[in-house]
């Protein structure tokens, strides 16, 4: 792994620079160029090639190597091919697109248009959330500066290739970020996830292939291609040659740090760095001067990590080492020690109970009814029952028990599942106090109303 | 042709219609109409809704559960002058968000999610605005308002107050 003193950031080479996101400021720091030489010297094949090698794992969550991804589009297929590029950025904690699409949207556009001639897309969507009406503007103006200057188009600098990149706007659901959620809500109807198979790749949108890839897996195409696989291959942390199954982590990684540090922000570093170095070296410690109580490792979804647990490195393996769901989208949120476990499972409840999108029971009941018994716990009624009950809630919903269709429940579930198996004392001792004369009862008991959603 | 339109003016259906060549199917179309309306109405009546779907080719239905769907459309009554999406998941609430949201509501003596009674600014609980670097985050119209205090909030909603007319 590199060191972190060596580490140059690139995905973020534009941080700081005046008018970085300008094509001409993009040109001037090497940009364009190796699409330019891509397109005459490469066949889509090759370019296919040249990610899988990488060992690129997407950005977006689920950490599904890009390469191979491409692969699974059917050979000599009439077209057309779809590229949708995932800019729903939703997950709490996570911001790292829209740092990406504001400070160098002319990175995210040539990755954008390297991957199109890779999987033969002639049309390709970039699903923005309603919520960046900045990114919306800087990268309407990068689309039209690359229109200008022949990188999109008709036969894309004399290649014969040909591209259209159009935004398409949300309208505030998260599930718009799962991927055939977001395929379904760009045909007009509601982002209802689809039964897999048939995956994108063979009937995705428009029943057409489709490929939907995240902005940052973008930036990092355009990385490889500038700077060669072996320097992508450079960073990170390798392959476990004892795991035939594990593709190791490798690449710069966006972290975005939030929540109770001192200096909160989106950080490039060499994917494997720890959550404390993270928090130490580049967020100027916990805030105030105290201790975090626990930290959530990839975005809400991914669950929690506790003190005793920062010293795990944050690649694709890592967060599950310590019973977490994965590194997600490596939105880092540092929670310190005087913040309630109840209200924070609360907090997370909340949010799940909101975004399900009703589709399947087990979600939609799942996160509701834990919502209502944070509520209710919070309320002062709650029972030790109850802790038995959430975690039963956590263990049943989710793609992984085979219960839901998409992997929204599962998120909805970690938090809930890690907090109780992490933090159970508490919750006991803050039913026991707020409930002394009710909290061994078992019997069912009626929910709350639901104060706090809307 | 739409029979008998009442709501989608020339240039709203203009501004639809520009955007069709981008999509190969015409129901694709009904997110951007739907935005193209209510960014002018600050909602999306039930004759718009009967006029996109024929303008679409779609049952009024259709696009009917598409816009309920999302809960961001305003249907029955406009939203205020002024939207103003106050974040409340994690990276904010840790800093004060849920603080900041009482505090603007009380300020305008709403509750969340209700609109003043001067139909000058509506205030909305929102989840993640992506933006937790500048916790605790508001996002009003197309403004994001980073680092909010009480304080801040305040010369906010006078800002607001003063924008007449």
């Amino acid at each position: 792994m590199s060191s972190f003193d060596t580490f140059e950031p690139v995905l973020l080479e534009a941080a700081g620079i005046d008018d970085g996101h300008t094509i001409e400021s993009y040109r001037s720091r090497g940009g364009y160029a190796p699409l330019e030489k891509l397109l005459s010297e490469k066949q889509p094949p090759e370019v296919v090639e040249m990610v899988k090698s990488s060992g690129l794992r997407g950005r977006g969550g689920a950490g599904f190597m890009t390469g191979l991804k491409w692969t699974f589009l059917p050979k000599d297929h009439p077209g057309p091919i779809y590229l949708c590029v995932n800019a729903d950025e939703s997950e709490p904690g996570t911001f790292n697109n829209r740092i990406l699409m504001e400070d160098d949207p002319h990175q995210v556009l040539e990755g954008t248009i390297i991957s199109a001639y890779a999987t033969r897309a002639s049309t390709a969507y970039i699903y923005l959330r309603y919520e960046y009406p900045k990114s919306w503007d800087i990268l309407q103006k990068a689309i039209d500066e690359a229109y200008a200057a022949g990188f999109l188009g008709e036969n894309i600098k004399g290649s014969g290739f040909s591209l259209d990149i159009y935004l398409h706007r949300g309208a505030a659901a998260y599930i718009c970020g799962e991927e055939t959620g977001l395929i379904e809500s760009l045909e007009g109807k509601r982002a209802w996830p689809r039964i897999k198979p048939p995956f994108p790749a063979i009937e995705g949108v428009f029943r057409k292939p489709t490929v939907v890839n995240n902005i940052e897996t973008m930036a990092c195409v355009a990385q490889i291609a500038r700077r060669g696989v072996d320097w992508f291959r450079s960073i990170g942390i390798p392959a476990d040659p004892n795991n035939p199954r594990d593709p190791g982590s490798y690449g710069p990684k966006l972290y975005c740090l939030s929540g109770h540090v001192e200096k909160p922000g989106c950080y490039e570093a060499p994917l494997g760095i720890t959550a404390r170095e993270l928090i130490d070296r580049f967020g100027g410690g916990v805030w105030k001067g105290r201790q975090a109580k626990a930290v959530i490792p990839g975005g809400i979804s991914m669950g929690l990590m506790t003190e005793d647990e920062l010293d795990t490195p944050l690649d694709f393996a890592g967060p599950g080492t310590v019973g977490c769901l994965g590194l997600g989208t490596a939105a880092v949120v540092v929670v310190d020690e005087t913040v309630s476990i109840v209200d924070f499972l609360h907090n997370s409840c909340r949010f799940f109970a909101h975004e399900s999108c009703g589709q399947c029971t087990p979600c939609r009941e799942g996160t509701s009814w834990s919502l209502r018994m944070l509520e209710r716990i919070r309320a002062g009624k709650g029972r030790l029952r109850d802790l038995d009950l959430l975690a039963e809630i956590g263990d049943t919903m989710g793609m992984m028990p085979g219960s839901t269709i998409c992997g929204l429940a599962d998120g909805a579930a970690w938090p809930i599942k890690n907090s109780i198996a992490k933090f159970r004392d508490e919750f006991e001792d803050y039913i026991k106090q707020t409930n002394p004369t009710g909290y061994m009862e078992t019997d069912p008991v009626p929910a709350l109303p639901i104060v706090t959603t809307h | 042709m739409i029979a008998n339109r009442k709501v989608l003016t020339e240039d709203m259906l203009a501004r639809i219609e520009a955007l069709a060549s981008r999509y190969p199917t015409k129901q694709a179309l009904t997110l951007p109409a739907l935005h193209v309306v209510h960014d002018e109405l600050r909602h999306v009546p039930l004759d718009a809704v009967v006029e996109i779907a024929e303008l679409l080719d779609l049952a009024p239905a259709e696009v009917q559960d598409t816009l309920t769907f999302y809960q961001f459309f305003y249907q029955e009554k406009p939203h205020g002058k002024v939207r103003a999406f106050v974040c409340r998941s994690i990276s904010c609430a840790l800093r004060g968000g849920e603080q900041v949201l009482e505090h603007l509501c009380e300020k305008a003596g709403i509750k969340p999610g209700e609109t003043t009674a001067d139909g000058h600014i509506t205030i909305e609980p929102a989840e993640c605005l992506g933006a937790c670097d500048f916790a605790p985050c508001m996002l009003a119209g197309n403004d994001l308002h980073k680092d909010l205090t009480p304080e801040k909030a305040d010369v906010f909603l006078e800002s607001v107050g003063r924008q007449d007319g």
